[in-house]
């Protein structure tokens, strides 16, 4: 195959799917937890008639705002790239995995984008219920078009309701992929994790402005909020986390045994789980590893003497049912990004519990000495998602759709400067985009409220003047 | 031309398709006249005012056609993206700045900052709505596609005469619809009002010429509007007629009228694209054989009856709730001299 600077069509294509994947998830998750928090600020706000409330409700609605543009547009990218870079995939699955974007679209894309106009632009035309209903639709449609985007990578890791046709994958059973076991696991997972994102974000605004004495009596609120979102968020992470592993020594279990770097099938009893390792996949083992004994067990099985495959069996296995090849994902990168993930979800659990604790010792105003940590949490639920992302994607290589169609038979057929070029592009773009997100994200929130009056739509400015009124 | 799930499957990509050019063909339009018509400040934000509520939604259409095509034609749906593969990654490039441009401007009170986003905003307006109509005249002129949907072409090769007098087309007819669309929502008898309507005038030339230009070269070069059989003379002459309707209506002053009548236009201009091909979706220009056709490259029945029944569900669903989003904002759109209500901290 050609390649450029060392590097094929199949290696920039793969980077930039991770690119654009990875960017435009910057913003996803942060929408679905936001939207909801938002929405029941502006339920208590709608059931109190306290302008304080309201006045919260549209500094955070701004902040939302800023962010959801450029999610909208990443998610374009998102939608085309399978056509533009993968035309194997796209020609092997799109009976199967079209359908699932189609409905995203078709279920979720219009309301949020059409509701958020109403809700943003709205605000002084709508009744205060219709105001209120358009948030909560936005919500709704987040989660809804989560739901389907989950559903179509689970199929990908775990296809069911499919037959094989000429060469091509295609629907049998639509209820058993809506009803795919993985997908609802991962949706839970994926969800949680995108409350823990705008919980966080919430928190830190929340206190920087409680430090300062600013608007303490709506900004209290805010924080009960989050805080409680948090804490249901990190511990839906953790459990659904926990399920989804015992999952994957069944259905993935190369992949979940690179997540604990575990070579050869233990011999024991038990299996140990790995603390610290060096794995190399040149020397199909690790070069330094600290061991756990039982854990493993626990982790995978809930008893204390249940044993997953090794990479090394797994390989043979795999050469024996697939053909010759190297069925092996490259092992460290997964490795270390399941660890990174698993750590910040454990570190979002315990400053949640901290803050859930202070809160009934009635210390809420005061964000006490972890103060820094809170500002910086923000950036934890994003470094998960990321890690986690990185883990179950190179974990299932070298399968595209696992066990149906490799990664390397996906790729359209384009040059490597074609790719190279776009990704270049698509580069400069997204670090610009992601500079300007956080520069209007800070400033914007550490501007704060103004006044008792209700902060004006920011955006466009539309004078939406009956005719005739008078200027 | 019988009538099947793959058949109705291709007129609901036309459709969806026309419903984004129409919709997205005037925030286009819109975009690229605003340094034209906007002097002031004032008059910028009324501009970017008459599409603010509404740019977003639109664009939704766009990656409805998209993901229809995914799921319904797969094989075109591969073919097409890894053939045009630069056309859409500009396309895409534009969209993001676009969006960017729409929600970002009003953030910082400050020129450089606005100034910068407008120059982002026109480039970006004006970036699809021209190749949107070269990415159209390829499809139906072919490409050069080999075994299973392979692109053997150059780069390069996306562009010629007949493909950029499509553009040309296009854009013209965007940057038109765009400045009648504005008639409808500009306070009348203000000045932005009376400058879109000279616009409309010029541009409704323009955009005779270059539609008729390209509606010609598609005819003298062979096969390109063939298939259209008997009625093939009757879409692009509907076009055309639109064009002068436009020019009566305002004349007439009928603001209405001339919306409607390059509205219809655009309706008329994708019918013709997408009739011209059918019973293909993407000729290959290396053999019949390689051709993709709406039968060889469609999913399975029981794909296209799942998505039949969803979408016979929640298409009209989102045609009413895009309608009240209009209707919501219907007033006309004051010049208005006020300050910027900048981001939260108005410095």
């Amino acid at each position: 195959m050609n390649e450029l600077f060392g590097f094929s069509t199949l290696d920039l294509s793969r980077f930039q799917f991770a690119t654009t994947s990875i960017f435009h998830y910057f913003f996803v998750p942060f929408t679905v937890g936001f939207a909801l928090i938002i929405a029941v600020l502006q339920t208590l706000a709608y059931r109190s008639h306290d302008p304080k409330l309201e006045n919260l409700t549209r500094f955070f609605g701004h902040l939302f705002f800023i962010n959801f543009a450029v999610g909208v547009v990443t998610g374009i990218v998102q939608e085309f790239q399978f056509g533009m870079n993968w035309q194997g995939f796209s020609n092997f699955v799109g009976n199967i995995f079209g359908v699932p974007l189609a409905l995203e679209v078709l279920m979720a894309f219009f309301l949020e984008s059409t509701f958020l106009g109403l809700w943003w632009f709205g605000k002084d035309r709508l009744p205060a219920w219709a105001s209120l209903a358009s948030i909560w639709i936005v919500a709704l449609g987040t989660t809804v078009s989560a739901f389907w985007i989950i559903l179509a990578n689970a199929w990908m890791q775990h296809p069911v309701g499919y037959a094989l046709r000429n060469g091509r994958a295609v629907m049998t059973d639509a209820w058993a992929i809506v009803t795919n076991p993985k997908a609802l696991e991962w949706f839970a997972h994926l969800w949680s994790g995108g409350l823990t994102v705008a919980a966080f974000f919430v928190l830190a605004v929340s206190a920087y402005h409680l430090r300062r004495k600013h608007n303490v009596p709506a900004f209290r609120v805010s924080f009960k909020v989050a805080l409680l979102t948090a804490l249901i968020g990190s511990l839906g992470v953790v459990a659904a986390g926990h399920v989804q592993g015992q999952s994957a020594v069944r259905d993935q279990p190369m992949k979940y045994a690179a997540f604990s770097a575990l070579w050869d099938t233990p011999t024991g009893s038990q299996m140990p789980e790995s603390l610290v390792a060096l794995p190399s996949n040149g020397a199909r083992a690790n070069r330094f590893e600290v061991t756990v004994p039982y854990v493993g067990s626990f982790l995978a099985f809930n008893n204390f003497s249940g044993k997953a495959k090794g990479l090394n069996d797994l390989q043979r296995e795999y050469a024996a049912r697939y053909g010759p090849g190297n069925y092996l994902p490259w092992v460290w990168p997964v490795y270390w990004a399941f660890r990174v993930m698993v750590g910040l979800g454990g570190l979002m659990l315990l400053v949640s519990a901290y803050y859930t604790w202070r809160w009934r010792r009635g210390r809420l105003d005061d964000p006490g000495r972890l103060y820094p940590l809170l500002l910086v949490m923000p950036l934890a639920p994003h470094l998960a998602n990321f890690s986690g992302w990185v883990a179950t994607e190179m974990g299932r290589q070298p399968w595209i759709v696992q066990g149906l169609l490799r990664t390397a038979d996906a790729v359209s057929g384009l040059t490597p400067q074609t790719v190279l070029v776009s990704l270049a592009a698509f580069w400069v773009v997204y670090l610009t985009l992601i500079g300007l997100d956080v520069f209007l994200l800070t400033r914007t929130a550490r501007a704060g409220m103004h006044g008792p009056e209700v902060e004006t739509p920011s955006v466009p400015a539309p004078h939406y003047l009956p005719e005739g009124a008078a200027p | 031309m019988t009538v099947d799930l793959p058949t109705v499957w291709f007129a609901l990509t036309a459709l969806t398709f026309t419903i984004y050019f129409f919709l997205d063909g005037f925030d286009f339009g819109v975009g690229i006249l605003q340094p034209f018509l906007a002097r002031s400040e004032v008059q910028r934000r009324a501009l970017i005012g008459t599409v603010g509520p509404f740019w977003a939604a639109n664009e939704v259409w766009v990656i409805l056609a998209a993901s229809v095509i995914f799921a319904a034609f797969p094989l075109w749906y591969g073919a097409l993206l890894t053939a045009l593969y630069p056309l859409f990654a500009l396309i895409l490039l534009a969209l993001i700045g676009r969006g960017v441009a729409f929600e970002y401007r009003s953030e910082v009170d400050h020129v450089r900052w606005r100034l910068f986003w407008d120059a982002t905003s026109f480039v970006t307006n004006l970036l699809p709505a021209f190749l949107w109509g070269v990415i159209m005249s390829n499809m139906v002129r072919g490409l050069p596609l080999g075994v299973g949907g392979r692109f053997e072409g150059h780069v390069l090769g996306a562009f010629d005469l007949f493909t950029v007098l499509g553009g040309l087309a296009t854009l013209s007819l965007f940057v038109l619809h765009g400045a009648t669309y504005l008639l409808l929502r500009l306070h009348r008898g203000s000045t932005l009002y009376l400058r879109a309507r000279r616009a409309a005038l010029l541009w409704g030339a323009a955009a005779t010429v270059l539609v008729l230009a390209f509606v010609y070269v598609g005819f003298v070069r062979s096969g390109v509007f063939n298939s259209l059989g008997l009625s093939q003379w009757l879409f692009p002459a509907a076009a055309a007629l639109n064009l002068g309707l436009v020019w009566l209506a305002l004349t007439l002053r009928r603001d209405g009228l001339a919306f409607a009548a390059t509205g219809l236009t655009v309706v008329f201009s994708t019918a013709t694209i997408f009739l011209s091909l059918y019973p293909n979706v993407l000729p290959s220009t290396l053999g019949e054989t390689y051709t993709l056709t709406v039968r060889n490259s469609a999913s399975e029945p029981y794909t296209l009856r799942l998505l039949s029944w969803v979408s016979l569900i929640f298409l009209p669903l989102i045609i009413g709730y895009q309608a009240w989003n209009y209707y919501v904002f219907r007033q006309r759109v004051q010049e208005r001299d006020q300050a910027i209500p900048g981001g939260g901290s108005g410095d």
